[in-house]
């Protein structure tokens, strides 16, 4: 019989091996202590404030009692919707140019250089520009300036994850389509995009997570509201801003309205991460 | 088209010169950017014929093929110099519709490519586009081009199952339905058969020699036994050169060129 003798490096490859492990888990247990801790934190500070009235009642006056955030939840909707509505038809097209028509163009290049680097810009410069482009000629703050202020943060999103997409799907496809006769337009509405379809929905719902919880393109373009407005072209009221406002304030009552209304968005935005995910591989098990 | 389906057993003329062309190619010229990939070809498709073009990787087989549907268009910086005449005319011709022409000339791929819809959309997509079909009258087009297939059988009961559900050589069929279903003229396989198994490679051979009753036929491989089993032509290609054309017979029992010779015993490709 003979022994077996382990290769030269085979004890260092192996500590080695241990080390890199320990030091991966490691960094994941430190990521996700935070998340937890904040979940936490928005939990134990917010449930409390959580009620039917939180859905039905205007956000109170200062040092008062009760009250909700209703005119802040449906302001929010509406300005989400309109940001949303205006700003994914605009990028959903830009991305299918990129991918489909101008594949090989320079323009191409050029304008994923230009969306990459809107799609890290602040947004607070995003509010400033909206702010000195809109407010200030129409002399007033307004939804429709604060929508426009979130269409400009959704376009580079659904840009990019739309070219991905559609990048994504298999050329012979296309050239299948195509070789039946069918006009380009025809071959990217019916085959590419369907084809696409699980990531286009997926990227759709990440912009609207993104948007759903800014705070600064709003304060410089609709600033905010204290009663019951769905006039888009004055202030309402939106849940960002007034949880800005209402955190900083001593008075109990808003903090306690402030919290519920952090707990509110946060979730919202997780179950649209998990529906974006739940439907993303989806695309996969077919 | 005026011709009638001449049967291969009489076909016993040496050249096959006087039958009847569905495609001429003359003088073809193709280019990737600046590298010439095609030098000079001509040859012509027969009617209700299968020409079956052979030759190792990269000499031009496929880009020939795709050519006559001119598929090439989708790419920038590919052009064809030349002529290919299908109905009288030009095809390569700037002014060519590009869809009419496709919905003339099919094509089946290497890799079946179903689109991501239903057995029966898959099919109604291209005729839909065409036509203005009736419920019924699309049904039993989508029926006929099943059983032309030789598909319907195994799909009849699940129409609406997605067409990706199917197995490779199931949807290899459901792509050669799709394409018959739009009446084309011709059909072109890019190498159809070689993402398959034998057993469904087989049935794709059947289903080749059945259509070429109605349809002209030419089919790029890279399996020599395929060429001689299903063709009735056949065109070996080298480095971009049309090497020899000829009927299929011929030209795997006596090749005229030496690089043929070498070329189907197997001594490079």
């Amino acid at each position: 019989m003979t022994t077996f003798t382990p290769p030269r490096f085979y004890n260092s490859r192996k500590r080695t091996n241990f080390i890199a492990m320990a030091a991966c888990y490691g960094a994941t247990l430190f990521g996700l202590t935070w998340l937890v801790l904040i979940l936490m934190t928005l939990v134990v500070n917010g449930l409390p404030g959580i009620s039917l009235a939180l859905f039905t009642e205007m956000t109170p006056p200062p040092n008062a009692q009760g009250g909700g955030l209703a005119n802040a939840i449906v302001g929010s909707l509406m300005l989400t919707v309109m940001g949303v509505g205006i700003g994914a038809p605009i990028g959903l097209l830009a991305g299918t140019y990129m991918a489909e028509y101008g594949r090989h163009s320079q323009l191409t290049s050029v304008i994923r250089f230009i969306n990459d680097i809107l799609l890290s810009a602040p947004s607070i410069i995003i509010g400033l520009f909206v702010y000195g482009a809109v407010v200030v000629p129409m002399g007033k703050f307004s939804g429709y300036a604060g929508a426009l202020a979130l269409a400009v943060i959704v376009i580079p999103v659904v840009v990019r994850t739309t070219e991905d997409m559609l990048l994504l799907v298999p050329n012979p496809l296309r050239e299948a389509a195509s070789a039946l006769g069918l006009p380009r337009s025809f071959v990217i509405r019916r085959v590419a995009y369907r084809a696409a379809r699980a990531g286009l929905l997926t990227g759709l719902l990440l912009a609207i997570a993104r948007v759903s919880g800014e705070t600064a393109p709003l304060l410089f373009t609709v600033l905010n509201n204290q009663f019951w407005n769905v006039d888009m072209a004055t202030s309402v009221a939106n849940l960002p801003v007034t949880i800005n406002n209402f955190i900083n304030n001593p008075d109990p009552n808003w903090k306690q309205l402030a919290w519920a209304g952090a707990l509110l968005i946060t979730f919202t935005v997780l179950s649209l991460n998990i529906i974006a995910r739940v439907v993303g591989s989806a695309r996969n098990e077919k | 088209m005026t011709t009638t389906h001449s049967d291969p057993s009489t076909s016993v003329s040496v050249s096959g010169q006087g039958r009847p062309e569905t495609i001429s190619v003359k003088n073809l010229r193709f280019y990737y950017g600046d590298t010439l990939a095609l030098k000079t070809i001509s040859l012509p498709l027969y009617t209700n014929e299968v020409t079956a073009f052979i030759g190792p990787s990269g000499c031009g087989k496929s880009t020939l093929l795709r050519v006559l549907n001119r598929m090439y268009d989708l790419y920038p910086g590919q052009r064809a110099e030349g002529e290919v005449i299908f109905e009288g005319r030009n095809i390569l011709d700037k002014n060519e519709d590009l869809n009419l022409l496709r919905s003339r000339i099919g094509m089946v791929f290497q890799k079946p490519t179903p689109f991501p819809m239903t057995i029966y959309d898959n099919i109604a997509f291209g005729i839909r586009l065409y036509e203005n079909l009736s419920k019924s009258e699309l049904d039993e087009r989508i029926e006929t081009a099943l059983m032309k297939a030789a598909l319907w059988n195994e799909v009849k009961d699940k129409l609406n199952a997605n067409g990706l559900s199917l197995s490779g050589g199931q949807q290899q069929r459901l792509c050669i339905a799709r394409s018959v279903a739009i009446r084309p003229e011709v059909i072109l396989f890019d190498e159809p058969c070689s993402a398959l198994d034998p057993i469904s490679t087989a049935k794709i051979e059947e289903l080749i020699d059945e259509l070429k009753s109605d349809y002209t036929i030419a089919i790029v491989t890279h399996n020599m036994q395929q060429a001689a089993r299903v063709s009735e032509y056949t065109a070996f290609m080298y480095l971009g050169e049309l090497v020899e054309f000829g009927q299929t017979a011929k030209m795997f029992t006596s090749p005229q060129d030496q690089r043929t010779q070498d070329y189907i015993t197997g001594r490079f490709g």
